[in-house]
């Protein structure tokens, strides 16, 4: 293996890798709010693709173009989520928790699959497209946007989380909820807008996704994995940690397929995760 | 219920059971109450250690896949009965299970459950990738004529299949009371309460998880290869999948977790609900079931999280 292609590797990894970072960011936000797991994550983000890809298919809207309506159909998602579904199951045990979600994924997912089909769909002709040489390198454009634009809504996210007062009074419900209702937080209320947030960072994920990847119903089932792993890696409800976390994620697929081989690129990651936890249980970045 | 009516009531049961297959001899459904056998016994397996010892397993489908691939590839290469496979099999999987049990353990809550899902992800995709045992072209098990007990197939009628799948669950339901009774079942609760309360009071907290693991390891693998004779086709994507091992829980939780009926229950239900809308809405594809599975599961998450089986206490509370 040439240097040249280990180099094309590692680029195409770190680009990706700002994509997982940010799926996971909605992941974790929601995590260190209440401590619960979205395990319908993966299905938002296939909503995502999806309601891109519709306003590409009947409106012909670039995917660019239809971002912000994504992202605000998904904010209405993971609110509508918190208000029907996860605010009764708050006290509730840990297993309750995760079925809770897990059957909102499943029923998401079959819905899209009785209503859509299980095809293939690409969004054709896209604003961007081709790619660029940079010194030998070759970089597609498409990946090069939608990771830029990953990258930049990751800086929005955290932006908004460490300096506006929502921000703050989002962290200090996090740390602790009835001191924070104590002061005046409307605790109930910062909850729908993490989740609200958490799912609207996948709807900027997923507009960007399906510039250059293939959208249906099973689509979300590979990244939200991703997104767990590099979420726990990160450590849960370190928001700062999944991007370290997403773009380590990024760079052992793309080196395990290359190293090892293409077919297990997958195996290499959940190993990686495996080894990393074995030795800090608590992630990477992890507080406890 | 007192207590000689309810062992009255245990054996009518019992005794309906072993005539059904006697008076509905359709293949239907005969299949269906073997597949809820099947699941039931599964999912009192997945209870043993998910809800008793408190460690939610979502990778289960390594134990299954264990035991329909073990005994398979013995019938294939070495034309070994699958009862002596079966065997095998359970032991593969007690061993995984203890290789798998050992780092993951030491993980708790939600990065107990991720880490298993990501166990389960790895051992798909190297069987996918694993010619000799078929690769993602998956195993026939090779049909033997005519039926015999030493083969493990009985593809004329399914009767025996329905009685083994039956024995398989009475075997289940057994070891789980025994275990409920015993002093390690006390144990496997004390862990689920809080274990560091529990290894502060002296139990070994990691040996004891690991005995969860072995005994719902070994039982998945059982139900694996009655799977895998019962069918005699077997690929990642139907003995292994991600899919498998979250139904299998399912059909605990639905039922209700870490109680002894809640896995045959949860069963009950959702079994005939799932191969009724897959004949009646046929052409559809799964995915209009699943819709229904996956709402079901939600309402019983939000409503009642303890499943069928706290229902009906509540229930019998209130009436007396």
């Amino acid at each position: 293996m040439t240097v040249e292609v280990l180099l094309q590797g590692i680029v195409g990894g770190l680009l990706m890798g700002c994509i997982y970072a940010l799926i996971a960011a909605g992941l974790s936000l929601i995590f260190g709010l209440m401590e619960i797991v979205n395990f319908a994550h993966g299905e938002f983000l296939m909503l995502a693709m999806f309601s891109t890809f519709w306003a590409w298919a009947l409106w012909r809207l670039d995917p660019l173009l239809s971002l912000p309506l994504t992202a605000g159909l998904l904010f209405l998602l993971g609110v509508a989520t918190y208000q029907g579904i996860i605010r009764w199951i708050l006290g509730a045990p840990m297993l309750a928790q995760i079925f809770a979600t897990f059957g909102l994924a499943v029923c998401l997912r079959s819905a899209a699959q009785a209503l859509w089909g299980a095809d293939f769909h690409l969004v054709r002709d896209p604003w961007v497209q081709g790619r660029l040489s940079v010194g030998g390198l070759y970089v597609g454009l498409p990946q090069l946007v939608a990771s830029v634009g990953a990258v930049v809504a990751f800086g929005f996210l955290y932006w908004f989380i460490r300096r506006t007062e929502t921000g703050l009074a989002l962290q200090a419900t996090a740390q602790d909820r009835q001191a924070a209702s104590l002061m005046g937080i409307h605790t109930e209320r910062m909850f729908a807008l993490g989740w609200g947030i958490g799912a609207a960072c996948v709807g900027v994920a997923g507009a960007l996704l399906t510039i250059f990847f293939y959208v249906f119903p099973d689509v979300g089932a590979t990244f939200s994995l991703l997104a767990y792993v590099a979420v726990a890696l990160g450590g849960f409800g370190n928001v700062p940690g999944t991007l370290a976390a997403g773009v380590i994620v990024g760079l052992v697929e793309v080196l395990g397929g290359l190293l090892i081989a293409p077919a297990l690129k997958y195996v290499a990651v959940f190993a990686m995760y495996l080894v990393v936890v074995l030795v800090r249980p608590q992630g990477l970045f992890g507080r406890f | 219920m007192p207590r000689r009516l309810r062992i009255a009531a245990g054996l009518l049961a019992l005794g309906a059971l072993l005539v059904f297959p006697l008076v509905f001899t359709l293949p239907f459904p005969r299949h269906v109450m073997i597949m809820i056998f099947l699941y039931a016994m599964l999912a009192q397996a997945w209870n043993l250690l998910a809800g008793y010892c408190g460690q939610i397993s979502l990778g289960h489908a390594v134990f299954f896949g264990a035991g329909a691939y073990t005994s398979s590839v013995l019938v294939k290469q070495l034309g070994l009965t699958p009862w002596l496979g079966m065997l095998a099999g359970a032991l593969v999987a007690v061993a995984l299970s203890q290789v798998i049990g050992y780092p993951v353990f030491r993980l708790r809550g939600h990065y107990f459950a991720i880490a298993t899902i990501a166990v389960g992800e790895i051992v798909q995709t190297l069987v996918i990738n694993w010619d000799w045992v078929g690769g993602a072209r998956g195993l026939f098990v090779p049909l033997k004529r005519p039926d015999s007990f030493l083969n493990f197939q009985f593809h004329e009628s399914k009767q025996a299949y329905y009685y083994i799948a039956l024995g398989f669950l009475l075997l289940a339901l057994w070891i789980t009371r025994r275990t409920e009774r015993s002093r390690t079942g006390y144990y496997f609760r004390a862990i689920r309460e809080d274990q560091d309360a529990a290894a502060s009071l002296g139990i070994p907290v990691a040996r004891y998880k690991l005995r969860a693991m072995a005994l719902s390891a070994g039982l998945t693998a059982l139900g694996g290869t009655f799977y895998a004779q019962y069918i005699l086709f077997i690929d990642p994507e139907s003995v292994l999948p991600l899919s498998l091992s979250i139904l299998i829980c399912l059909v605990a939780v639905l039922g209700g977790v870490g109680t002894l009926w809640g896995p045959l229950i949860g069963a009950a239900i959702l079994v005939p609900l799932g191969e009724g809308t897959r004949v009646f809405l046929g052409g559809t594809g799964k995915a209009l079931d699943l819709v229904v599975f996956g709402a079901l599961i939600v309402l019983v998450s939000v409503i009642q999280p303890g499943g069928i089986m706290a229902l009906a206490q509540r229930g019998r509370r209130r009436t007396g």
